[in-house]
C-alpha cells in the first residue's frame, strides 16, 4: 500500500500536468474547429463548416494554397540547403583533421542562437541600401546583383530559406556526425581495402550506415517546415510581405485566429480548423517519413 | 616491374589523399567564415556609428565607443526584460527537473500496471507541436485567470518540456544497477530514502543533458510570450527585442548593440560549454 503510494506520488503530478497543458489542449483544439466562435465565445455547432470555410470558399481558399505551397517549398529547399550541407560537413568533420574541434564548435553556433536574434540580425544584412550584403557586392564590382533582397516577390522567401539554413544547419550536420562516428572501424577498414572512391564509399557505406540519422533529421525538418512561423513573423512581418510572397501556414494560422494589426478580425472557428488540417497534415506525413525510412534502416 | 607500378599507387594514394584532405579542409573553412562573419560584423557594428557601419562593414572599430551599448542599457528596458527571461527559463527549468525525474524515476524503477501506458502518455507529446494549440492554450490561461502572468509561460514550457524529459531520464535511469538498490532495501531503507540518497546522485550526468535540451529553446522561445504577455515589463528578451528593434529602427549600432547584448549571454555559455551544449541538443536526435 506504502508502495503503490509512493509510487503515485512520483507518476501523477507529472501526468496531470502533461493532461492539462498537453493533451487536453490539443484534444480540445479538434473540437473548437467544429463551433461557431464569436470573438472569445464559443457558439453553436456548425459540423466541417469551418473547414469547408478555409478549404473551399475564397478568399480563404487561395490563402491556404498560397501559404501552403510555400511551406512545400520551403521544406524542399531546406532539405538541400540545410540536411544536404549538413551531411556534406559531417563527412568532411568526421575525418577529424586538424582544426576539427573548432569548426565543429563554430557551425553548431548560430544553432543556440534565438530564432528572433538571427531574423533581425539577417533582415540589416539584407538591407537593400545599408545591407552588408549589398554593400558586399558593390564592394567587389557585382553592384548589378545587387537587390531588394526582402522587398521583391522573385527573392524574398529564397532569403527567408537562406537566412533559416545558415542558422540551422549546425544541427543536422552534428546529428549525421554523431551517426557516422558509430559506424564500426572494422567495415570502414575492409572498405579501404575494396576501393578508393569516395563516391562508393559514401553512397555505399556512410550514407545506409547513417540511416537513422537521417530518419530523424528529414522528419525533424518536416515538422518544422511546417511550423514555420518565427523566422518569417521578424522578417516579412504577419503578412508575409511583399504581397503574401513569404506567407506561411505559420503566419496564416496565427492572422487567422488572432487577427492583425491591419484590423483583420479574430476568428477562433476559422483558426481551429486550420489547426487541425496542419497538424493531421504534420501527423500523418512525418508518421509514414518515419514508417518508411525506418525500413531502410541497418542493424549493425 | 611490380615494386615500380606498387610505388606508382603508392604515391598516388597519397597525393589523391593529400588533395582530398586539402578539399575537405577548403570547404570546412570556407563554412566556418559563413558561419562566423555575420556574429563577428554583429560584434563590430555594435561600436559603430551609422556612418561606419553603411561605409566599412567589415573594419575593427574602437571597441572603447560603448555610446550604443549604454543606450541600451539606459533608454530601453533591456535589463528588465533579461531579468524576466532568467526568471520564466528557471524557475520551467527546476520544476521540469523535478517533474520529470519523478515521472522517469516511477517508470524505470518500479513495475506496476499500466507502467508502458504512462510512458507511452508522455511521450505523445514528443511529437506533438504544442503552438497549434495555441487557441485551447489562450482560452485554458484566460479561464485560470494567468494570461499576462509569467506563471502562463513557466507552466507552457514545463509542458513542453517534460515528454522529451522523461524520455531522456527514463533511458537512463533503466540502465542504473540493482545492486545499490537492492542493498539499502535490505537495510531497511525507505523507498523515498533510496531514491534520494543513492539513486539520483547518480543521475547527475543525464539532468545536465535534459537541462541544456530544455534551456536553449525555453530562453530563445518568442511564440508563446506574443500570445500571452502583452504588458511591457512581463516581457522576456526574445519579445523585448522586438519592442525595441522597432523604436530605433535609424539607429543601426544601437540595433546592433542590442542583438550582441541579447546574444551575448547564450554564445559566452556556449562557447564555455560547447561540448554540453552539443551533446544535450542533439540528445534527443541521437540514439
Amino acid at each position: 500500500m506504502a508502495r503503490r503510494l509512493w509510487i503515485s506520488a512520483l507518476i501523477v503530478p507529472p501526468l496531470a500536468f502533461v493532461a492539462l497543458f498537453v493533451v487536453y489542449p490539443i484534444a480540445s483544439a479538434f473540437a473548437y474547429a467544429f463551433f461557431q466562435w464569436h470573438g472569445l465565445a464559443r457558439g453553436e455547432f456548425v459540423g466541417f463548416a469551418n473547414f469547408y470555410k478555409v478549404l473551399f470558399t475564397q478568399p480563404y481558399m487561395e490563402w491556404t494554397v498560397n501559404a501552403f505551397l510555400h511551406n512545400v517549398l520551403v521544406f524542399f529547399a531546406l532539405m538541400v540547403l540545410q540536411n544536404g550541407v549538413g551531411f556534406l560537413l559531417a563527412y568532411c568533420l568526421w575525418r577529424e583533421l586538424p582544426g576539427a574541434a573548432f569548426h565543429r564548435i563554430s557551425v553548431f553556433l548560430p544553432v543556440v542562437l534565438s530564432t528572433i536574434i538571427v531574423g533581425f540580425l539577417w533582415k540589416l544584412f539584407l538591407h537593400p541600401l545599408f545591407g552588408v550584403v549589398n554593400i558586399s557586392l558593390r564592394g567587389v564590382g557585382l553592384g548589378s546583383l545587387a537587390q531588394p533582397w526582402l522587398g521583391q516577390d522573385s527573392t524574398a522567401l529564397w532569403a527567408l530559406i537562406a537566412a533559416n539554413a545558415w542558422h540551422m544547419v549546425g544541427f543536422p550536420t552534428l546529428v549525421f556526425l554523431a551517426g557516422m562516428q558509430r559506424i564500426p572501424g572494422e567495415i570502414l577498414d575492409a572498405v579501404r581495402m575494396e576501393t578508393e572512391s569516395e563516391w562508393v564509399k559514401i553512397s555505399k557505406i556512410v550514407w545506409p550506415l547513417v540511416a537513422p540519422s537521417a530518419t530523424v533529421v528529414f522528419t525533424l525538418l518536416f515538422v518544422g517546415s511546417f511550423n514555420w512561423f518565427e523566422l518569417p513573423y521578424v522578417m516579412a512581418g504577419l503578412d508575409g510581405s511583399p504581397h503574401g510572397a513569404t506567407d506561411v501556414l505559420g503566419l496564416y494560422f496565427y492572422r487567422t485566429a488572432f487577427g492583425n494589426q491591419s484590423g483583420a478580425a479574430q476568428d477562433f472557428g476559422a483558426g481551429s480548423a486550420l489547426a487541425v488540417l496542419i497538424f493531421l497534415f504534420i501527423a500523418i506525413v512525418a508518421g509514414f517519413i518515419t514508417f518508411r525510412l525506418r525500413a531502410r534502416e541497418i542493424q549493425i | 616491374m611490380s615494386a615500380a607500378s606498387e610505388s606508382y599507387y603508392d604515391r598516388r594514394g597519397v597525393l589523391s589523399a593529400l588533395g582530398r584532405d586539402g578539399l575537405i579542409q577548403i570547404i570546412l573553412i570556407l563554412n566556418t567564415a559563413v558561419m562566423l562573419a555575420p556574429i563577428v560584423i554583429m560584434v563590430f557594428a555594435a561600436f559603430k556609428t551609422n556612418a561606419q557601419i553603411f561605409q566599412s562593414p567589415f573594419s575593427i572599430p574602437d571597441f572603447s565607443n560603448v555610446t550604443n551599448i549604454v543606450k541600451i542599457w539606459t533608454e530601453t528596458n533591456f535589463l528588465r526584460y533579461l531579468l524576466n527571461s532568467v526568471i520564466v527559463t528557471t524557475s520551467a527549468i527546476v520544476i521540469i527537473l523535478a517533474l520529470g525525474t519523478m515521472a522517469a524515476y516511477g517508470i524505470a524503477r518500479y513495475r506496476f500496471w499500466g507502467a508502458s501506458f504512462v510512458l507511452m502518455f508522455f511521450l505523445a507529446g514528443l511529437t506533438l507541436p504544442l503552438k497549434l494549440a495555441i487557441i485551447p492554450l489562450f482560452i485554458l490561461m484566460r479561464d485560470l485567470g494567468i494570461l499576462n502572468t509569467q506563471l502562463s509561460l513557466i507552466l507552457i514550457y514545463v509542458a513542453m518540456g517534460l515528454p522529451t524529459t522523461v524520455f531522456i531520464m527514463t533511458g537512463f535511469i533503466r540502465t542504473l544497477p540493482n545492486e545499490l538498490e537492492d542493498a539499502a532495501r535490505m537495510d531497511g531503507a525507505s523507498e523515498p530514502r533510496i531514491m534520494w540518497s543513492i539513486m539520483l546522485p547518480l543521475v547527475r550526468p543525464a539532468l545536465v543533458i535534459s537541462c541544456i535540451q530544455n534551456v536553449v529553446p525555453i530562453w530563445n522561445d518568442f511564440f508563446f510570450p506574443l500570445i500571452f504577455i502583452q504588458k511591457d515589463n512581463l516581457k522576456t528578451l526574445p519579445q523585448g527585442l522586438t519592442t525595441f528593434m522597432g523604436e530605433y529602427t535609424t539607429d543601426w549600432g544601437v540595433l546592433f548593440a542590442g542583438l550582441l547584448l541579447s546574444s551575448a549571454p547564450v554564445i559566452i555559455v556556449y562557447i564555455i560549454m560547447s561540448r554540453q551544449f552539443i551533446n544535450g541538443m542533439t540528445a534527443g536526435a541521437v540514439k
